[in-house]
């Protein structure tokens, strides 16, 4: 991995810190330093920063940190708090009118920040809902942006409104409306053009486009690789259009995402949403206390908690059986095979690794060691043991183990590696719930994933 | 759009005014504040050059770079050492005599980047730049991947007056660029220029399927003259070097586009990719009709970024 990300960053920074045993002033200003470089690092913009650093500072250098036990959680603890302070501690909706009154949404950004993608995510989320969204192509400019929006809208099996490229945007919102209206659609969403916040006469088209239809929300998609520049964007649009939220997009990168902190604490407007990945459906909720949390090195566990409960179907018995036996290192290829089966639900194991706290950028060595071929060889393997041989791998003696060779189609040493390598991963099982422990688990109790 | 045809450096200094202001407006009070060159003055010029998008290790380099050279020259004086911190930058930033050697051969252009960077929008003007060069240029829209790609690049070769090669959207392009090869062969085409889809730089499968492109353009023509471009947002912070990076393990990058870069608070990040991958920027975007795709010159960069005024205006 290229980039050590922010969270490993600030894990070597406390590590020092808590191998030192008490904090000295000295101690806090030497850690705050490497957390400002990161955060610079991250993208978080230079005077969020600065105000960032300030007020930890002010609460750090003081009696809590002097006089705590542990200096370094003490440090951690004060730095996820303003996070969390600067970042909002609610996850808030897209606000929409009461009852079966008609929402009005426009989507606003800079070129390329994938507006017309997300609109088209959006209107499979409200679909869900049982809503009935409209589409609006109001991106008369870029070439083939109609189209874009109609493939996608297509895909999402919704309705787009579109007048060509001959005519404004604001009377193709306004005709939108009317046509929404007669045709029931209870939610509009108006996918614009993409564009300078310093373009001073498309940013009035914006406005002229508020002025004459009942806009009752402004989103803004913001490229979460975005650098320093994001605060101007987001003051800019705020201040000639006003928005209401903002949508990140792209966060399936490896981008710090410091564009995150930085909208939020110049604009005090939620982030509603995240883009996470390229398929449609890809549009997370976002929830401001798990980016800070995810920021300070405790993976997102919350996030991978919520995946999993949405994807797996185990019972709660058999799930807390099998954190049981996995804490006990008594985890079987039964176990394995039920575990493949869950990862592959869950979107692959790699997803699953960026979550995880503690791994960091040891995640991503991880995530090179995997080969999603070897795996399903693997599963080969397993699938050509009897299910006595499942539970208890001790009976595989070798003429067992050729046998489940020639089943699985692999040479007799693809056999053997596979067995030891589960032996080994049976002990480091049994060091998972202390890695999963800590800081991570503080929101409830963490229930593993496979 | 109502834009007026303008220069270059109409154009640049126009796009790049806010930045300017700003790493300006930061450099001047430092220079004016400050009667002496102490650790003061330094942080805030790391400030400064950081909020500029430059990154922390660019900055910390070229600060390093500096201090060595007050010390060596014994410079006293804020605005000497001003001068010597743009002097440092345009050096860094100096493109190759042979940047644009591609341009007058038969070659092949690989143009790839992350989503929404502007890889179409640029193939687009770089078609119709070349065209008006009198070159014989053929687009690959490998881009099967968005919906309504092949459209987009279609309007732009039209524009540009120049043919184009597509596929279906969810065929492989890989394919596209296979025909297009063959096609730029059997057409005597002097430039191909492939657009692929947007994919970001830490999805193992799509970056793989960039590599299998750039084999077959290896394979298939392996006497053009290759340039590969990585197409970069000029409003993207430090993941830009990351991306440059990732791309560069696909294909041998020789060069960037820095887009949008008529938008506010750019150009930090090329200092910050020079520095750390010498990569050059070849081309910057400056708006979205078909000229604004501009040949980057370190000097007029650097000028404008630091507001100083040329007498080579109108000298496009």
């Amino acid at each position: 991995m290229a980039f050590e990300s922010l969270t490993d960053k600030l894990q070597n920074v406390f590590k020092s810190l808590r191998s030192k045993g008490r904090l000295t002033q000295e101690d806090v200003k030497i850690a705050l330093k490497e957390v400002k470089m990161a955060l610079l690092e991250a993208d978080v913009n230079f005077k969020v920063v600065k105000q960032f650093v300030k007020s930890v500072e002010e609460r750090a250098v003081g009696q809590d940190v002097m006089n705590g036990l542990n200096p370094g959680q003490m440090v951690v603890k004060i730095v996820n708090e303003e996070m969390t302070a600067l970042m909002g501690s609610e996850t808030v909706e897209i606000a929409l009118q009461p009852g079966k009154a008609m929402t009005v949404l426009m989507m606003c950004g800079l070129q390329g920040a994938g507006k017309t993608t997300t609109t088209a995510k959006l209107a499979g989320k409200f679909k869900q809902k049982g809503k009935k969204p409209l589409l609006v192509a109001c991106d008369v400019y870029r070439p083939a942006a109609i189209e874009q929006l109609q493939i996608n809208a297509e895909k999402q099996q919704v309705d787009v409104f579109s007048m060509g490229t001959g005519h404004k945007p604001v009377n193709i919102a306004k005709a939108a409306i009317e046509h929404a209206q007669k045709n029931g659609h209870n939610i509009v969403i108006l996918d614009t053009a993409g564009r300078l916040h310093i373009d001073a006469d498309m940013m009035a088209e914006l406005q002229e486009i508020k002025q004459n239809v009942t806009v009752h929300q402004t989103l803004l998609v913001v490229d979460a690789m975005t650098g320093q520049d994001a605060v101007n964007v987001a003051k800019e649009f705020d201040e000639k259009v006003g928005i209401d939220g903002v949508i990140l997009s792209k966060m399936d990168g490896d981008t710090r995402g410091g564009a995150a902190l930085s909208i939020k604490a110049v604009t005090g407007k939620p982030i509603l949403y995240v883009g996470m990945g390229e398929k449609l459906s890809d549009l997370e909720q976002f929830y401001p206390d798990r980016m800070a949390g995810r920021i300070l090195g405790m993976g997102d566990v919350l996030s991978l908690i919520d995946k999993v409960q949405s994807s797996i179907d185990l019972d709660e018995d058999k799930e807390k059986e099998m954190a049981a036996r996995m804490k006990k290192g008594k985890f079987d290829f039964e176990d394995y095979l039920e575990s493949m089966k869950q990862m592959r639900k869950m979107g692959g194991l790699s997803s699953i690794l960026g979550m995880m706290p503690g791994l960091g950028a040891k995640s991503a060595e991880l995530e090179s060691l995997i080969d999603e071929k070897q795996l399903a060889r693997m599963e080969a393997v397993v699938l050509s043991m009897t299910p006595e041989e499942r539970r208890n791998p001790k009976l595989l003696n070798p003429s067992r183990k050729h046998r489940i060779a020639r089943g699985a189609g692999v040479d007799i040493s693809v056999v053997n590696r596979f067995i030891k390598q589960f032996e080994q991963s049976q002990k480091m099982m049994k060091q998972f719930p202390s890695l999963m422990g800590g800081k991570g688990a503080r929101k409830g109790k963490f229930r593993l994933p496979f | 759009m109502s834009e007026e045809k303008k220069g270059f450096f109409a154009r640049l200094k126009e796009g790049l005014t806010k930045t300017r202001n700003n790493i300006v407006k930061g450099i001047d009070s430092i220079f004016s504040g400050f009667s002496s060159i102490d650790d003061d003055f330094y942080e805030e010029l790391e400030e400064t050059l950081i909020m500029g998008d430059l990154g922390v290790n660019a900055t910390a380099a070229i600060l390093e770079r500096l201090k060595k050279q007050v010390k060596e020259q014994g410079i006293r004086e804020p605005e000497a050492c001003r001068q010597l911190l743009i002097d440092s930058i345009r050096e860094q930033m100096d493109v190759g005599e042979t940047a644009y050697d591609f341009e007058t051969k038969q070659s092949v252009v690989l143009v790839i980047g992350v989503n929404g960077v502007g890889k179409t929008t640029s193939v687009g003007k770089l078609a119709g730049k070349l065209k008006a060069q009198g070159r014989r240029v053929l687009i690959a829209a490998a881009d099967t991947f968005r919906a309504a790609a092949g459209e987009q690049l279609e309007e732009w070769a039209n524009r540009a007056g120049v043919d184009m090669i597509g596929g279906r959207e969810g065929s492989d392009p890989a394919s596209v660029i296979y025909d297009a090869v063959h096609a730029a062969k059997a057409r005597h085409i002097d430039v191909l220029l492939c657009d692929t889809a947007g994919r970001l730089h830490n999805k193992k499968n799509l970056m793989e399927e960039l590599k299998k492109m750039n084999r077959i353009i290896d394979r298939e023509f392996p006497d053009a003259h290759r340039e590969n471009l990585v197409v970069l947002d000029g409003t993207t912070g430090q993941n830009a070097l990351a991306q440059a990076r990732e791309f560069s393990q696909v294909a041998d990058l020789t060069g960037i586009i820095l887009t949008k870069m008529d938008g506010t608070a750019k150009g930090g990040i090329a200092v910050a990719i020079q520095s750390e991958l010498h990569i050059p920027v070849k081309y910057i975007g400056v708006g979205e009709t078909i000229e604004d795709l501009q040949k980057f010159d370190a000097n007029q960069f650097v000028n404008a970024l630091f507001d100083i005024r040329t007498t080579e205006e109108g000298n496009d």
